[in-house]
């Protein structure tokens, strides 16, 4: 069920074509697939008939302006929307051609393939080794302390913090600062070897050296992992992403390759958008 | 600056100082408050720390050479002896009986203790302790007006005159009441202690403990945690939130029909008024806990839940332990209002006369408020000074109640 007047007036606004989206919403060797995906939070209609593509090996960055359903978009990827009381999800999302939303597949072992950072540093009140360990530990993933120790210094190193940490790695976690945190959460969810990395503007608490280290490092992640990068600044956008998609009123209007929707957007909501005249 | 702006500046200004003069007003006037209780019970009840003792020479008291067999001795004369020849006087059967109300019923009995204690002979020089009766405790600590006319004090002339030679001959000396922290009650003051009602109230707040805590936060974790924003849950959380408002005695009467009449459990027993005042306490542990449990950042348990926790994981990994110190802190306030309260008690039979000190939750006991309640009733005039003293202790302990729970949050805060 959409809600007739919103997507009316988006499509009256574009003065093109009714379908959404334009672009390329298909992936070459897609990882997760979303179909006719809509979201409401008790009467909002947060997400309205989404479908597009996320292809194995890509970053894709989902733009657009405040309260467009970007963020609702990436909780229904991990279902971290159940946790909230009044969501309601319908649609299909399929991750290596599981359908997540289906009976048989335990958000609890979904979350553990699909990892998630915050928008807002959110280390646990803990040791730093415990909060990298945490994940592993939940899910069993190392028999022994040796093992776990492996876990923590790989994932450490991974995100360029072990050597700023090592000697401290009994001391919390939020002892640290904002940008080391976040490498910190980023951290904790690559311990638990995910398939894909959800980001939800990572970066928009930190400062631009921060952000750097952040963006150098979804670089490297993304020889390994699927990344899904929620953000409001175009640059990164740019820089990070090799796909984009843009989103309007908790509708998809356009998804493509990064470089084509900076110089050439189709959709004229798009070129508002990215030249700054909405948004 | 504009002349508008300025004037009214001048006028916030001087209101600001006449709010702040007020609040600064209430600080003085609740610390004059607590001063004046503090002080008046400090006044009365300090002297009932010490008891006045009569010390007396045992070879006055006991033939000398080989002591007779303790159970053919009759002590109650022997003190009485004593204290003739202490005074130099040969008492008539009259003066016997004014005699013997100088020393506590006790004596005769810390004589026997004495007697079997000692090793078979007594020492020339030796002399014995013996507690002074409370009238005669009362008129050491300056209790009561010597000079009023005769038959408006409890001691006679004579008795008052004993009591001044007895001090003249440095017989008399006043110790630490120990008698207040080792015995249950007693009809006799001097002899009355409030070990039997600490310990019926510690034991009555382990079973709340035990009770309410589990019970309150495992309420708490639900309703904040997994319960539906349903009609049927907001009632049940609006009926928590009354339950903490009902009178305490409304407890008592529960307790009384359904744990002393339907179940069938003892009278005043500390497993009953433990339950009772843990029915009393649970709201209170549900609502500090449910508030602990809310103020544990969203972002904590989504963070948990993005790693795979289950929701449980998520709950005891991270949100208990964080909300803990506050729970605690909302558990120990609970407490020490059980450990306060008399009315609900007053329903269960524990408003008893209790000489023993309790060693199961089953024995019958009272609690230290009862007490005190209790001695407030008495009219022995040594009573009233207990009963000041029975309530410092009570202050005392919720003191340092109030300050394990700050060593607690401390604790774990770090």
């Amino acid at each position: 069920m959409r809600t007739p007047s919103k997507a009316n007036d988006v499509a009256a606004d574009a003065g093109g074509g009714p379908e959404f989206p334009v672009g390329d919403p298909s992936a070459p060797d897609p990882c997760i697939q979303i179909r006719d995906l809509n979201a409401w939070y008790g009467d909002i209609h947060a997400l309205c008939d989404v479908g597009f593509e996320i292809g194995h090996g890509e970053v894709l960055a989902l733009i657009g302006p405040s309260g467009c359903g970007k963020t609702t978009l990436l909780r229904c990827l991990n279902r971290l929307n159940d946790a909230v009381e009044d969501a309601r999800v319908t649609g299909e999302v399929t991750l290596d051609g599981q359908n997540i939303y289906s009976g048989s597949v335990d958000p609890v072992a979904l979350r553990a393939r699909v990892g998630m950072v915050f928008q807002k540093p959110n280390p646990f009140p803990k040791s730093i080794y415990d909060n990298v360990a945490y994940g592993a530990r939940i899910h069993g993933l190392a028999s022994d302390r040796a093992e776990l120790d492996e876990i923590v210094h790989t994932s450490l190193e991974r995100v360029g913090l072990l050597k700023e940490v090592r000697a401290r790695l009994d001391e919390p976690g939020t002892d640290l600062s904002g940008g080391q945190q976040q490498r910190l959460c980023i951290a904790r969810t690559i311990a638990v070897d995910p398939e894909v990395i959800l980001m939800d503007e990572p970066c928009s608490a930190l400062d631009p050296i921060a952000t750097a280290k952040i963006e150098d490092l979804i670089d490297e992640l993304s020889a390994e992992y699927v990344i899904v990068i929620v953000t409001h600044s175009m640059q990164q956008a740019a820089r990070v992403s090799n796909r984009v998609a843009y989103m309007n009123q908790g509708q998809l209007v356009e998804v493509g390759e990064t470089d084509r929707i900076f110089t050439n957007p189709l959709h004229k909501l798009t070129e508002d958008y990215i030249t700054g005249r909405i948004g | 600056m504009n002349r508008v702006v300025e004037s009214r500046l001048r006028r916030r200004h001087r209101r600001e100082r006449t709010f702040r003069g007020l609040c600064v007003a209430s600080v003085l006037v609740a610390a004059l408050f607590l001063l004046v209780i503090l002080g008046s019970l400090f006044r009365q009840g300090a002297s009932a720390f010490t008891q006045t003792r009569i010390s007396l020479p045992v070879p006055a008291m006991l033939p000398a050479g080989d002591l007779p067999d303790s159970g053919a001795m009759d002590y109650d004369a022997a003190v009485l002896d004593a204290l003739a020849a202490l005074l130099a006087i040969d008492p008539d059967r009259a003066e016997r009986r004014e005699l013997r109300q100088l020393v506590s019923i006790d004596a005769a009995f810390v004589l026997r203790d004495y007697v079997e204690s000692s090793p078979g002979r007594v020492v020339s020089d030796a002399s014995v302790r013996v507690p002074a009766s409370a009238k005669v405790d009362m008129a050491i600590k300056g209790e009561f007006d010597r000079t009023a006319a005769s038959d408006r004090r409890p001691l006679s002339d004579l008795q008052i005159d004993w009591i001044d030679r007895l001090v003249e001959l440095g017989a008399i000396e006043r110790t630490f009441n120990t008698a207040l922290f080792t015995n249950g009650d007693s009809r006799e003051p001097e002899l009355a202690g409030i070990r039997a009602a600490l310990m019926g109230s510690v034991l009555m707040l382990l079973i709340t403990l035990a009770v309410a805590f589990p019970i309150g936060v495992a309420a708490a974790v639900y309703l904040e945690e997994f319960a539906p924003r349903r009609a049927w849950i907001r009632l049940l959380e609006l009926s928590i939130n009354n339950l903490a408002a009902v009178p305490s005695i409304v407890f008592g009467l529960l307790g009384l029909v359904v744990l002393i009449d339907w179940l069938g459990m003892p009278r005043s027993a500390p497993l009953v008024g433990g339950l009772v005042l843990a029915l009393l306490t649970l709201p209170v542990i549900v609502i500090s806990s449910r508030s602990a449990i809310r103020a544990v950042p969203t972002s904590i348990r989504e963070a948990s839940l993005g790693l795979g926790a289950s929701r449980m994981q998520v709950v005891s990994h991270h949100v208990l332990p964080q909300a803990m110190p506050a729970i605690v802190t909302g558990t120990i306030i609970g407490l020490s209002r059980a450990f306060g309260e008399t009315a609900p008690l007053l329903m269960i039979g524990m408003v008893a006369f209790i000489v023993d000190v309790p060693s199961g939750v089953t024995d019958p006991a009272t609690a230290l408020p009862v007490q005190i309640y209790l001695w407030a009733d008495s009219p022995e005039r040594a009573f009233a000074e207990r009963t000041s003293a029975a309530i410092l202790v009570l202050l005392g302990f919720l003191l340092s109640m109030n300050l394990l729970a700050a060593a607690i949050r401390r604790k774990v805060e770090k």
